[in-house]
Protein backbone atom coordinates (compact mmCIF):
# COMPACT_ATOMS: atom_id res chain seq x y z
CA UNK A 1 0.00 0.00 0.00
CA UNK A 2 1.10 3.44 -0.97
CA UNK A 3 0.49 6.45 0.26
CA UNK A 4 2.01 10.12 -0.01
CA UNK A 5 2.04 13.46 1.28
CA UNK A 6 3.19 17.23 1.22
CA UNK A 7 5.31 19.00 3.47
CA UNK A 8 5.58 22.83 2.91
CA UNK A 9 8.54 25.05 4.18
CA UNK A 10 7.63 26.35 7.50
CA UNK A 11 4.59 25.09 8.36
CA UNK A 12 4.81 24.01 11.46
CA UNK A 13 1.03 24.08 12.36
CA UNK A 14 0.84 21.24 10.07
CA UNK A 15 3.85 19.31 11.16
CA UNK A 16 2.61 15.56 12.34
CA UNK A 17 -0.29 15.20 9.80
CA UNK A 18 1.89 12.75 7.92
CA UNK A 19 2.82 10.59 11.13
CA UNK A 20 -0.59 10.84 12.33
CA UNK A 21 -2.36 9.24 9.31
CA UNK A 22 0.35 6.49 8.74
CA UNK A 23 -0.13 5.95 12.72
CA UNK A 24 -3.73 5.32 12.29
CA UNK A 25 -3.27 3.53 9.27
CA UNK A 26 -0.69 1.17 11.12
CA UNK A 27 -2.96 0.77 14.07
CA UNK A 28 -6.09 -0.96 11.95
CA UNK A 29 -3.38 -2.97 10.42
CA UNK A 30 -2.54 -4.72 13.74
CA UNK A 31 1.05 -3.56 14.03
CA UNK A 32 2.52 -3.79 17.24
CA UNK A 33 1.91 -0.69 19.19
CA UNK A 34 5.24 -0.05 20.74
CA UNK A 35 6.52 -0.44 16.89
CA UNK A 36 3.63 1.98 15.74
CA UNK A 37 5.19 4.38 17.87
CA UNK A 38 8.93 3.69 16.76
CA UNK A 39 7.65 4.70 13.25
CA UNK A 40 5.48 7.56 14.34
CA UNK A 41 8.33 9.32 16.21
CA UNK A 42 10.77 8.52 13.49
CA UNK A 43 8.20 10.03 10.66
CA UNK A 44 7.50 12.88 12.98
CA UNK A 45 11.08 14.08 13.28
CA UNK A 46 11.77 13.81 9.52
CA UNK A 47 8.83 16.04 8.93
CA UNK A 48 9.88 18.55 11.04
CA UNK A 49 13.40 18.14 9.42
CA UNK A 50 11.61 19.25 6.23
CA UNK A 51 9.67 22.15 7.31
CA UNK A 52 12.33 23.25 9.45
CA UNK A 53 15.23 23.15 7.54
CA UNK A 54 14.25 22.87 3.51
CA UNK A 55 11.92 24.40 1.67
CA UNK A 56 9.06 21.84 1.85
CA UNK A 57 9.08 18.49 0.12
CA UNK A 58 7.35 15.29 -0.28
CA UNK A 59 6.78 11.99 2.47
CA UNK A 60 5.90 8.77 0.37
CA UNK A 61 4.96 5.56 2.64
CA UNK A 62 5.27 2.22 1.44
CA UNK A 63 3.43 -0.23 3.78
CA UNK A 64 3.62 -4.17 3.32
CA UNK A 65 2.77 -7.30 5.53
CA UNK A 66 6.09 -7.44 7.11
CA UNK A 67 7.86 -3.67 6.94
CA UNK A 68 7.22 -0.21 6.35
CA UNK A 69 9.13 2.59 4.24
CA UNK A 70 9.17 6.09 4.50
CA UNK A 71 11.21 8.42 2.32
CA UNK A 72 10.97 11.99 3.16
CA UNK A 73 12.91 14.03 -0.02
CA UNK A 74 13.44 17.75 0.47
CA UNK A 75 14.02 20.52 -1.96
CA UNK A 76 16.87 22.41 0.00
CA UNK A 77 20.08 23.35 1.30
CA UNK A 78 21.55 20.19 1.73
CA UNK A 79 23.43 18.78 4.76
CA UNK A 80 27.57 18.90 4.14
CA UNK A 81 28.84 16.86 6.87
CA UNK A 82 25.67 13.68 7.23
CA UNK A 83 28.43 12.19 10.08
CA UNK A 84 27.89 15.57 12.18
CA UNK A 85 24.51 15.86 11.44
CA UNK A 86 23.80 12.47 13.12
CA UNK A 87 25.51 13.63 16.10
CA UNK A 88 23.20 14.41 19.54
CA UNK A 89 22.78 18.29 19.80
CA UNK A 90 24.47 19.62 16.30
CA UNK A 91 21.63 21.71 15.07
CA UNK A 92 21.93 24.38 12.80
CA UNK A 93 18.49 25.53 13.40
CA UNK A 94 17.85 29.44 13.08
CA UNK A 95 16.84 30.91 16.80
CA UNK A 96 13.08 31.33 14.96
CA UNK A 97 12.69 27.83 14.95
CA UNK A 98 14.40 26.80 18.22
CA UNK A 99 11.84 29.65 20.03
CA UNK A 100 9.29 27.54 18.62
CA UNK A 101 10.78 24.35 20.38
CA UNK A 102 12.24 22.67 17.26
CA UNK A 103 15.73 22.45 16.15
CA UNK A 104 17.58 20.72 19.39
CA UNK A 105 19.59 18.67 17.13
CA UNK A 106 17.51 15.50 18.16
CA UNK A 107 16.15 14.68 15.17
CA UNK A 108 18.46 12.54 12.78
CA UNK A 109 19.70 10.65 15.94
CA UNK A 110 16.22 9.96 17.27
CA UNK A 111 14.96 8.56 13.62
CA UNK A 112 18.24 6.38 13.75
CA UNK A 113 16.93 5.01 17.48
CA UNK A 114 13.57 4.38 15.88
CA UNK A 115 13.88 2.95 13.09
CA UNK A 116 15.68 -0.46 11.60
CA UNK A 117 17.61 1.05 8.84
CA UNK A 118 18.26 4.54 7.98
CA UNK A 119 20.00 5.83 4.98
CA UNK A 120 20.21 9.45 4.28
CA UNK A 121 21.74 11.37 1.31
CA UNK A 122 22.25 14.84 0.53
CA UNK A 123 23.68 17.02 -2.17
CA UNK A 124 24.43 20.68 -0.74
CA UNK A 125 22.25 22.98 -2.47
CA UNK A 126 19.88 20.50 -3.87
CA UNK A 127 17.85 18.44 -0.90
CA UNK A 128 17.91 15.76 1.76
CA UNK A 129 16.55 12.47 1.29
CA UNK A 130 16.18 10.12 4.38
CA UNK A 131 14.92 6.56 4.25
CA UNK A 132 13.66 4.69 6.81
CA UNK A 133 12.31 1.13 7.22
CA UNK A 134 10.94 -0.76 10.14
CA UNK A 135 10.21 -4.08 10.26
CA UNK A 136 7.21 -5.27 11.69
CA UNK A 137 8.06 -7.95 13.52
CA UNK A 138 11.42 -7.50 15.75
CA UNK B 1 -18.01 -10.60 25.09
CA UNK B 2 -18.05 -6.78 26.49
CA UNK B 3 -20.06 -5.78 29.21
CA UNK B 4 -21.88 -2.57 28.78
CA UNK B 5 -24.03 -0.76 31.16
CA UNK B 6 -25.41 0.93 28.32
CA UNK B 7 -28.12 -0.86 25.74
CA UNK B 8 -30.45 0.38 23.03
CA UNK B 9 -34.03 -0.02 24.33
CA UNK B 10 -35.29 -0.81 20.84
CA UNK B 11 -39.52 -0.53 21.40
CA UNK B 12 -38.65 3.04 22.29
CA UNK B 13 -35.54 3.63 19.85
CA UNK B 14 -37.10 5.94 17.15
CA UNK B 15 -34.05 5.33 14.98
CA UNK B 16 -33.16 9.29 14.94
CA UNK B 17 -29.50 8.79 14.63
CA UNK B 18 -28.69 11.46 17.34
CA UNK B 19 -26.76 8.82 19.00
CA UNK B 20 -24.88 7.30 15.54
CA UNK B 21 -23.72 11.13 15.09
CA UNK B 22 -22.33 11.88 18.06
CA UNK B 23 -20.80 8.51 19.64
CA UNK B 24 -16.72 9.50 19.54
CA UNK B 25 -15.86 6.41 19.11
CA UNK B 26 -18.46 6.02 16.25
CA UNK B 27 -19.66 2.87 18.01
CA UNK B 28 -23.34 3.04 17.07
CA UNK B 29 -25.13 2.13 13.70
CA UNK B 30 -28.91 2.47 12.29
CA UNK B 31 -30.04 -0.77 10.77
CA UNK B 32 -34.20 -1.60 10.70
CA UNK B 33 -35.28 1.66 11.90
CA UNK B 34 -33.59 1.34 15.60
CA UNK B 35 -29.87 2.09 16.72
CA UNK B 36 -27.34 -0.70 17.74
CA UNK B 37 -24.40 -0.37 19.78
CA UNK B 38 -21.13 -2.47 18.68
CA UNK B 39 -19.70 -3.65 22.10
CA UNK B 40 -16.42 -3.54 20.93
CA UNK B 41 -16.11 -0.12 20.24
CA UNK B 42 -18.40 1.31 23.16
CA UNK B 43 -16.45 2.87 25.77
CA UNK B 44 -19.56 3.08 28.27
CA UNK B 45 -19.41 7.13 27.85
CA UNK B 46 -23.20 7.84 27.96
CA UNK B 47 -23.15 10.67 25.76
CA UNK B 48 -25.61 8.87 23.20
CA UNK B 49 -27.86 8.69 26.89
CA UNK B 50 -27.45 12.41 26.69
CA UNK B 51 -28.57 13.07 23.06
CA UNK B 52 -31.74 10.52 22.88
CA UNK B 53 -34.84 12.94 22.61
CA UNK B 54 -37.20 9.27 23.77
CA UNK B 55 -35.11 8.08 26.64
CA UNK B 56 -34.12 5.02 24.40
CA UNK B 57 -30.83 4.43 25.79
CA UNK B 58 -31.02 2.57 28.90
CA UNK B 59 -28.63 2.06 31.81
CA UNK B 60 -28.25 -1.26 33.61
CA UNK B 61 -28.31 -0.47 37.53
CA UNK B 62 -29.69 -2.73 40.46
CA UNK B 63 -32.79 -2.72 41.80
CA UNK B 64 -32.73 -0.06 45.21
CA UNK B 65 -34.98 -2.77 46.85
CA UNK B 66 -31.79 -5.20 46.77
CA UNK B 67 -30.10 -3.10 49.90
CA UNK B 68 -32.52 -4.96 52.20
CA UNK B 69 -30.95 -8.33 51.45
CA UNK B 70 -28.04 -7.24 53.64
CA UNK B 71 -28.32 -6.49 57.13
CA UNK B 72 -24.97 -3.86 56.99
CA UNK B 73 -26.27 -2.40 53.61
CA UNK B 74 -23.13 0.54 53.26
CA UNK B 75 -24.39 3.22 50.77
CA UNK B 76 -20.88 4.45 48.92
CA UNK B 77 -21.85 8.07 47.85
CA UNK B 78 -20.05 9.96 45.45
CA UNK B 79 -19.39 13.36 46.46
CA UNK B 80 -21.30 14.76 43.82
CA UNK B 81 -24.10 13.53 44.96
CA UNK B 82 -24.23 16.15 47.25
CA UNK B 83 -23.66 18.32 44.94
CA UNK B 84 -27.20 17.95 43.39
CA UNK B 85 -29.08 18.97 46.87
CA UNK B 86 -30.59 22.60 47.07
CA UNK B 87 -28.54 24.50 49.89
CA UNK B 88 -31.06 24.05 52.62
CA UNK B 89 -30.50 20.55 52.46
CA UNK B 90 -27.46 20.04 54.58
CA UNK B 91 -25.32 17.11 53.83
CA UNK B 92 -25.99 15.24 57.75
CA UNK B 93 -29.93 15.83 56.53
CA UNK B 94 -28.85 13.69 52.95
CA UNK B 95 -27.10 11.47 55.02
CA UNK B 96 -29.56 10.76 57.62
CA UNK B 97 -32.46 10.07 54.58
CA UNK B 98 -30.28 7.33 53.19
CA UNK B 99 -30.35 5.68 56.89
CA UNK B 100 -34.06 6.09 56.87
CA UNK B 101 -34.16 4.45 53.56
CA UNK B 102 -32.53 1.66 54.88
CA UNK B 103 -28.83 1.69 54.51
CA UNK B 104 -27.49 0.58 57.48
CA UNK B 105 -24.39 2.29 56.73
CA UNK B 106 -23.81 5.90 54.70
CA UNK B 107 -20.35 6.90 53.82
CA UNK B 108 -18.56 9.30 50.65
CA UNK B 109 -16.17 7.00 48.40
CA UNK B 110 -13.92 10.74 48.70
CA UNK B 111 -13.08 9.44 51.83
CA UNK B 112 -10.37 7.47 50.01
CA UNK B 113 -9.23 10.23 47.90
CA UNK B 114 -6.60 10.93 49.89
CA UNK B 115 -5.00 7.28 50.13
CA UNK B 116 -5.31 7.30 46.26
CA UNK B 117 -3.78 10.12 46.49
CA UNK B 118 -0.60 8.42 48.06
CA UNK B 119 -1.09 5.08 46.03
CA UNK B 120 -0.61 7.13 42.92
CA UNK B 121 2.13 9.18 44.23
CA UNK B 122 3.89 5.95 45.42
CA UNK B 123 3.45 4.65 41.92
CA UNK B 124 4.92 7.26 40.24
CA UNK B 125 8.05 7.56 42.29
CA UNK B 126 9.31 3.84 40.98
CA UNK B 127 7.71 3.83 37.29
CA UNK B 128 9.70 7.24 35.99
CA UNK B 129 10.08 5.17 32.79
CA UNK B 130 6.48 4.87 32.29
CA UNK B 131 5.51 9.03 32.33
CA UNK B 132 3.18 10.70 31.37
CA UNK B 133 1.29 8.46 33.76
CA UNK B 134 -2.46 8.47 33.27
CA UNK B 135 -4.96 8.72 35.98
CA UNK B 136 -7.19 5.59 36.35
CA UNK B 137 -10.08 7.54 37.92
CA UNK B 138 -12.36 7.53 34.88
CA UNK B 139 -13.56 4.03 33.20
CA UNK B 140 -14.29 5.71 30.43
CA UNK B 141 -11.16 7.06 29.92
CA UNK B 142 -9.40 3.94 30.71
CA UNK B 143 -11.82 2.11 28.30
CA UNK B 144 -11.04 4.38 25.42
CA UNK B 145 -7.19 3.78 25.88
CA UNK B 146 -7.72 0.55 25.38
CA UNK B 147 -9.64 0.51 22.12
CA UNK B 148 -7.80 3.43 20.58
CA UNK B 149 -4.80 4.30 21.93
CA UNK B 150 -3.52 0.55 22.65
CA UNK B 151 0.09 2.55 22.98
CA UNK B 152 -0.92 4.17 25.99
CA UNK B 153 -1.82 0.91 27.90
CA UNK B 154 0.87 0.95 29.87
CA UNK B 155 0.99 4.46 31.63
CA UNK B 156 -2.30 3.83 32.66
CA UNK B 157 -1.85 3.56 36.82
CA UNK B 158 -2.82 0.08 37.21
CA UNK B 159 -4.35 1.50 40.88
CA UNK B 160 -7.81 0.44 42.48
CA UNK B 161 -9.98 4.20 42.30
CA UNK B 162 -11.52 5.91 45.45
CA UNK B 163 -14.44 3.86 44.98
CA UNK B 164 -12.59 0.51 46.13
CA UNK B 165 -10.84 1.72 48.42
CA UNK B 166 -13.43 2.63 50.34
CA UNK B 167 -15.44 -0.36 49.42
CA UNK B 168 -11.94 -2.45 51.23
CA UNK B 169 -12.39 -0.32 54.07
CA UNK B 170 -15.98 -0.54 54.46
CA UNK B 171 -15.34 -4.43 54.77
CA UNK B 172 -12.26 -4.58 57.02
CA UNK B 173 -13.77 -2.26 59.19
CA UNK B 174 -17.16 -3.80 59.66
CA UNK B 175 -15.55 -7.48 59.82
CA UNK B 176 -13.40 -5.44 62.86
CA UNK B 177 -16.57 -5.20 64.37
CA UNK B 178 -17.36 -8.56 64.29
CA UNK B 179 -19.98 -8.79 60.86
CA UNK B 180 -19.72 -11.13 58.63
CA UNK B 181 -19.09 -10.52 55.09
CA UNK B 182 -22.37 -12.29 53.89
CA UNK B 183 -24.08 -9.49 55.71
CA UNK B 184 -22.52 -6.42 54.13
CA UNK B 185 -23.71 -5.34 50.96
CA UNK B 186 -22.10 -2.79 49.47
CA UNK B 187 -24.31 -0.72 47.23
CA UNK B 188 -22.55 1.98 45.18
CA UNK B 189 -24.78 5.23 43.92
CA UNK B 190 -23.44 6.01 40.31
CA UNK B 191 -22.67 9.10 38.41
CA UNK B 192 -22.23 7.41 35.78
CA UNK B 193 -22.34 4.02 32.96
CA UNK B 194 -18.91 4.46 32.86
CA UNK B 195 -18.76 3.27 36.52
CA UNK B 196 -20.93 0.32 36.38
CA UNK B 197 -19.07 -1.12 33.68
CA UNK B 198 -16.35 -0.63 35.89
CA UNK B 199 -18.17 -2.60 38.55
CA UNK B 200 -19.35 -5.02 36.61
CA UNK B 201 -16.47 -5.58 34.39
CA UNK B 202 -13.39 -4.45 36.17
CA UNK B 203 -10.51 -3.89 34.10
CA UNK B 204 -7.29 -5.21 36.22
CA UNK B 205 -9.41 -7.41 38.24
CA UNK B 206 -11.83 -10.35 38.39
CA UNK B 207 -14.20 -9.22 39.97
CA UNK B 208 -15.11 -6.01 42.05
CA UNK B 209 -16.26 -6.30 46.19
CA UNK B 210 -19.56 -4.24 44.80
CA UNK B 211 -22.38 -5.94 45.06
CA UNK B 212 -25.05 -3.63 43.25
CA UNK B 213 -25.29 -0.19 41.36
CA UNK B 214 -27.83 2.20 42.15
CA UNK B 215 -28.83 4.99 39.67
CA UNK B 216 -27.94 8.43 41.32
CA UNK B 217 -30.79 9.89 39.54
CA UNK B 218 -33.18 7.26 41.20
CA UNK B 219 -31.76 7.83 44.45
CA UNK B 220 -31.61 11.51 44.91
CA UNK B 221 -35.81 11.37 43.78
CA UNK B 222 -36.41 9.32 46.48
CA UNK B 223 -34.10 11.47 49.20
CA UNK B 224 -36.01 14.01 48.02
CA UNK B 225 -38.98 12.94 48.01
CA UNK B 226 -38.80 11.93 51.32
CA UNK B 227 -37.19 15.08 52.65
CA UNK B 228 -40.10 16.75 51.57
CA UNK B 229 -42.98 14.12 52.55
CA UNK B 230 -41.46 14.17 56.18
CA UNK B 231 -41.38 18.22 56.42
CA UNK B 232 -39.73 20.36 58.66
CA UNK B 233 -40.51 18.79 61.98
CA UNK B 234 -39.51 15.17 61.48
CA UNK B 235 -36.59 14.00 63.89
CA UNK B 236 -33.49 12.50 61.97
CA UNK B 237 -31.47 9.63 63.63
CA UNK B 238 -28.28 11.48 64.82
CA UNK B 239 -25.63 9.74 62.99
CA UNK B 240 -22.33 10.36 62.92
CA UNK B 241 -20.83 11.05 59.28
CA UNK B 242 -17.46 11.29 58.29
CA UNK B 243 -16.14 14.87 57.32
CA UNK B 244 -14.29 15.00 53.86
CA UNK B 245 -11.04 17.07 53.82
CA UNK B 246 -11.65 19.81 51.19
CA UNK B 247 -9.12 18.16 48.96
CA UNK B 248 -10.85 14.77 49.30
CA UNK B 249 -14.59 16.94 48.48
CA UNK B 250 -12.18 18.57 44.97
CA UNK B 251 -11.03 15.61 43.62
CA UNK B 252 -13.29 14.73 41.75
CA UNK B 253 -13.89 17.38 39.45
CA UNK B 254 -11.42 18.51 36.77
CA UNK B 255 -7.89 19.41 38.55
CA UNK B 256 -8.74 17.63 41.68
CA UNK B 257 -6.43 14.70 41.40
CA UNK B 258 -4.16 17.42 39.52
CA UNK B 259 -3.78 19.94 42.25
CA UNK B 260 -2.71 17.22 44.74
CA UNK B 261 -0.64 15.26 42.64
CA UNK B 262 3.47 15.58 43.40
CA UNK B 263 3.94 15.39 39.36
CA UNK B 264 6.57 18.35 38.23
CA UNK B 265 4.65 18.56 35.30
CA UNK B 266 1.07 17.49 34.94
CA UNK B 267 -2.67 18.22 32.97
CA UNK B 268 -6.38 17.74 34.27
CA UNK B 269 -8.48 17.24 30.50
CA UNK B 270 -12.02 17.27 30.75
CA UNK B 271 -14.38 16.21 27.79
CA UNK B 272 -13.69 13.45 25.46
CA UNK B 273 -12.88 15.43 22.47
CA UNK B 274 -10.27 17.38 24.50
CA UNK B 275 -8.98 14.25 25.85
CA UNK B 276 -8.90 12.54 22.46
CA UNK B 277 -7.28 15.53 20.93
CA UNK B 278 -4.26 15.59 23.82
CA UNK B 279 -4.11 11.63 23.22
CA UNK B 280 -3.62 11.75 19.14
CA UNK B 281 -0.50 14.34 20.24
CA UNK B 282 0.60 12.37 23.21
CA UNK B 283 0.47 9.10 21.31
CA UNK B 284 3.19 10.82 19.03
CA UNK B 285 5.76 12.10 21.25
CA UNK B 286 4.93 16.06 19.92
CA UNK B 287 3.99 16.28 24.12
CA UNK B 288 6.83 16.08 26.17
CA UNK B 289 8.04 16.32 29.93
CA UNK B 290 4.58 15.35 31.17
CA UNK B 291 4.66 13.05 34.55
CA UNK B 292 1.24 12.80 35.40
CA UNK B 293 -2.36 13.54 33.32
CA UNK B 294 -5.69 13.83 34.63
CA UNK B 295 -8.24 12.78 31.90
CA UNK B 296 -12.26 12.94 32.75
CA UNK B 297 -14.92 12.10 29.81
CA UNK B 298 -17.23 14.33 31.03
CA UNK B 299 -16.97 17.94 30.73
CA UNK B 300 -16.75 19.42 34.49
CA UNK B 301 -15.90 15.95 35.54
CA UNK B 302 -18.20 14.18 37.16
CA UNK B 303 -20.07 17.41 38.22
CA UNK B 304 -20.86 17.09 34.73
CA UNK B 305 -21.72 13.05 34.42
CA UNK B 306 -24.64 11.48 32.99
CA UNK B 307 -26.88 10.69 35.89
CA UNK B 308 -25.92 14.24 37.58
CA UNK B 309 -29.36 15.86 37.48
CA UNK B 310 -28.82 19.42 38.58
CA UNK B 311 -26.62 22.07 35.75
CA UNK B 312 -23.27 20.93 36.01
CA UNK B 313 -21.67 24.19 37.11
CA UNK B 314 -24.31 24.61 39.94
CA UNK B 315 -23.27 21.35 41.06
CA UNK B 316 -19.98 22.15 41.06
CA UNK B 317 -19.78 25.61 43.07
CA UNK B 318 -21.74 23.95 45.57
CA UNK B 319 -18.89 21.27 46.06
CA UNK B 320 -16.39 23.92 45.73
CA UNK B 321 -18.60 25.83 48.53
CA UNK B 322 -18.57 22.56 50.51
CA UNK B 323 -14.43 22.71 50.48
CA UNK B 324 -14.14 26.25 51.02
CA UNK B 325 -16.25 25.17 54.85
CA UNK B 326 -13.99 22.05 55.05
CA UNK B 327 -11.12 23.95 54.35
CA UNK B 328 -12.10 26.64 57.32
CA UNK B 329 -12.73 23.70 59.23
CA UNK B 330 -8.94 22.44 58.63
CA UNK B 331 -7.39 25.94 59.06
CA UNK B 332 -9.00 25.73 62.48
CA UNK B 333 -7.36 22.90 63.86
CA UNK B 334 -10.48 20.56 63.56
CA UNK B 335 -9.32 17.15 61.75
CA UNK B 336 -11.50 15.88 59.32
CA UNK B 337 -12.66 13.05 59.89
CA UNK B 338 -11.43 10.98 56.35
CA UNK B 339 -8.36 10.66 58.28
CA UNK B 340 -10.09 7.72 60.33
CA UNK B 341 -9.25 5.61 57.30
CA UNK B 342 -5.57 6.31 57.92
CA UNK B 343 -5.63 3.54 59.99
CA UNK B 344 -6.50 1.11 57.09
CA UNK B 345 -3.51 3.29 54.93
CA UNK B 346 -0.78 0.75 55.02
CA UNK B 347 -3.67 -2.02 54.21
CA UNK B 348 -5.41 0.20 51.15
CA UNK B 349 -2.12 0.86 49.65
CA UNK B 350 -0.51 -2.48 49.77
CA UNK B 351 -3.47 -3.93 47.77
CA UNK B 352 -4.28 -1.00 45.79
CA UNK B 353 -2.81 -2.45 43.13
CA UNK B 354 -4.58 -4.01 40.24
CA UNK B 355 -3.68 -5.95 36.89
CA UNK B 356 -1.87 -3.58 34.06
CA UNK B 357 -4.60 -2.49 31.76
CA UNK B 358 -4.62 -4.39 28.70
CA UNK B 359 -5.18 -2.71 24.88
CA UNK B 360 -8.26 -4.13 22.62
CA UNK B 361 -7.72 -2.20 19.37
CA UNK B 362 -10.91 -1.82 17.80
CA UNK B 363 -9.11 -0.29 14.59
CA UNK B 364 -7.95 -3.74 13.40
CA UNK B 365 -9.24 -4.81 10.37
CA UNK B 366 -7.86 -7.90 10.73
CA UNK B 367 -5.75 -9.87 12.84
CA UNK B 368 -3.63 -10.91 9.56
CA UNK B 369 -1.79 -8.47 8.17
CA UNK B 370 -1.71 -9.21 4.34
CA UNK B 371 -5.84 -9.29 4.91
CA UNK B 372 -5.68 -6.44 6.43
CA UNK B 373 -4.07 -4.38 3.68
CA UNK B 374 -5.83 -5.70 1.38
CA UNK B 375 -8.67 -4.31 3.24
CA UNK B 376 -7.34 -1.35 3.52
CA UNK B 377 -6.82 -0.65 0.00
CA UNK B 378 -10.16 -1.76 -0.72
CA UNK B 379 -11.99 0.93 1.58
CA UNK B 380 -9.14 3.81 -0.06
CA UNK B 381 -10.80 2.38 -3.42
CA UNK B 382 -14.38 2.97 -2.03
CA UNK B 383 -13.97 5.74 -0.36
CA UNK B 384 -13.17 8.28 -3.17
CA UNK B 385 -16.57 7.10 -4.94
CA UNK B 386 -18.25 7.81 -1.76
CA UNK B 387 -20.08 11.29 -1.24
CA UNK B 388 -17.29 12.46 1.62
CA UNK B 389 -20.68 14.20 3.53
CA UNK B 390 -21.40 11.87 6.22
CA UNK B 391 -24.97 11.98 5.81
CA UNK B 392 -25.18 9.46 7.91
CA UNK B 393 -28.16 7.99 5.74
CA UNK B 394 -26.21 4.52 5.31
CA UNK B 395 -26.67 4.11 9.09
CA UNK B 396 -22.95 4.74 9.60
CA UNK B 397 -21.65 7.83 11.06
CA UNK B 398 -18.97 8.66 8.23
CA UNK B 399 -18.48 7.20 4.70
CA UNK B 400 -15.30 5.96 6.04
CA UNK B 401 -16.92 3.94 8.68
CA UNK B 402 -19.77 3.05 6.22
CA UNK B 403 -16.58 2.04 3.74
CA UNK B 404 -14.78 -0.27 6.67
CA UNK B 405 -18.55 -1.55 7.52
CA UNK B 406 -18.99 -2.62 3.79
CA UNK B 407 -15.31 -4.04 3.12
CA UNK B 408 -15.47 -6.18 6.86
CA UNK B 409 -19.09 -7.44 5.34
CA UNK B 410 -21.27 -5.53 7.79
CA UNK B 411 -23.34 -3.72 5.46
CA UNK B 412 -24.27 -3.48 2.21
CA UNK B 413 -22.93 -0.98 -0.56
CA UNK B 414 -26.60 -0.20 -1.46
CA UNK B 415 -27.34 1.44 1.51
CA UNK B 416 -25.42 4.75 0.24
CA UNK B 417 -27.83 6.51 -1.18
CA UNK B 418 -25.14 8.36 -3.78
CA UNK B 419 -24.34 5.18 -4.98
CA UNK B 420 -28.22 3.86 -5.25
CA UNK B 421 -29.05 7.08 -7.32
CA UNK B 422 -26.33 6.54 -9.11
CA UNK B 423 -27.60 2.84 -10.06
CA UNK B 424 -30.87 3.72 -10.70
CA UNK B 425 -29.76 7.09 -13.35
CA UNK B 426 -27.61 4.26 -15.16
CA UNK B 427 -30.98 2.09 -15.44
CA UNK B 428 -29.00 -0.56 -13.27
CA UNK B 429 -31.26 -0.37 -10.10
CA UNK B 430 -35.21 -0.24 -9.96
CA UNK B 431 -37.07 2.59 -8.15
CA UNK B 432 -38.34 0.75 -5.98
CA UNK B 433 -35.53 -1.91 -5.03
CA UNK B 434 -33.57 1.70 -3.85
CA UNK B 435 -36.90 2.37 -1.51
CA UNK B 436 -36.33 -1.17 -0.28
CA UNK B 437 -33.07 -0.26 0.55
CA UNK B 438 -33.73 2.90 2.21
CA UNK B 439 -36.93 1.13 4.27
CA UNK B 440 -33.98 -1.92 5.30
CA UNK B 441 -32.20 0.97 7.19
CA UNK B 442 -34.58 2.92 8.37
CA UNK B 443 -37.65 1.23 9.06
CA UNK B 444 -40.95 0.55 7.05
CA UNK B 445 -42.55 3.84 8.29
CA UNK B 446 -40.23 6.32 7.16
CA UNK B 447 -40.80 6.69 3.62
CA UNK B 448 -44.47 7.51 4.36
CA UNK B 449 -46.27 11.05 3.24
CA UNK B 450 -46.68 13.63 1.03
CA UNK B 451 -44.56 16.41 2.62
CA UNK B 452 -45.59 19.02 0.34
CA UNK B 453 -48.65 20.65 1.50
Amino acid sequence: MHQEYTVVEGDFVNAGKASSSVKKTLKQLNVNPQVVKRVVVALYEAEVNAIAHAYGGKVSVDIDSDKIRMVVADKGPGIPDIALAMQEGYSTARPEVRDMGFGAGMGLPNMQKNVDKLNVTSEVGVGTTVEMEVNFNT
Amino acid sequence: MFYHALQVDEPRCIGCSRCMKTCPTEAIRIYGGKASIQEHRCIDCGKCYEVCPAQAIAIKDDDFESIHNYPHSVALLPAVFMGQFPDEISVSRVYATLQELGFAHVMEVESAAMIYADAKNKYALSHADRYPLISSFCPAIVRLIQIKYPSLTENVMPIKVPLDLSAMYAVAELQRRGVPREEIGLFYITPCAAKIAAVKAPVGEERSLIDGVINMNLLYNRVYKHIKDMGKNHQYPPQSRQRLSADAILSTLTNGERRICAAKRSYAIDGIQNVMDFLDKLENEEVEGVQFLELRACDQSCAGALLSCDNRFLCGERMYARARKAAERERNGEMPRDREMDKYKEYLIENSLVDEVEPRSMMVLDTDISKALEKMEKIERMKVHLPQIDCGVCGAPTCEAFATDVVCQRADLHRCVFYRIHLEQTGKMQLAEGAANMMRVWGKDRINGDIEM
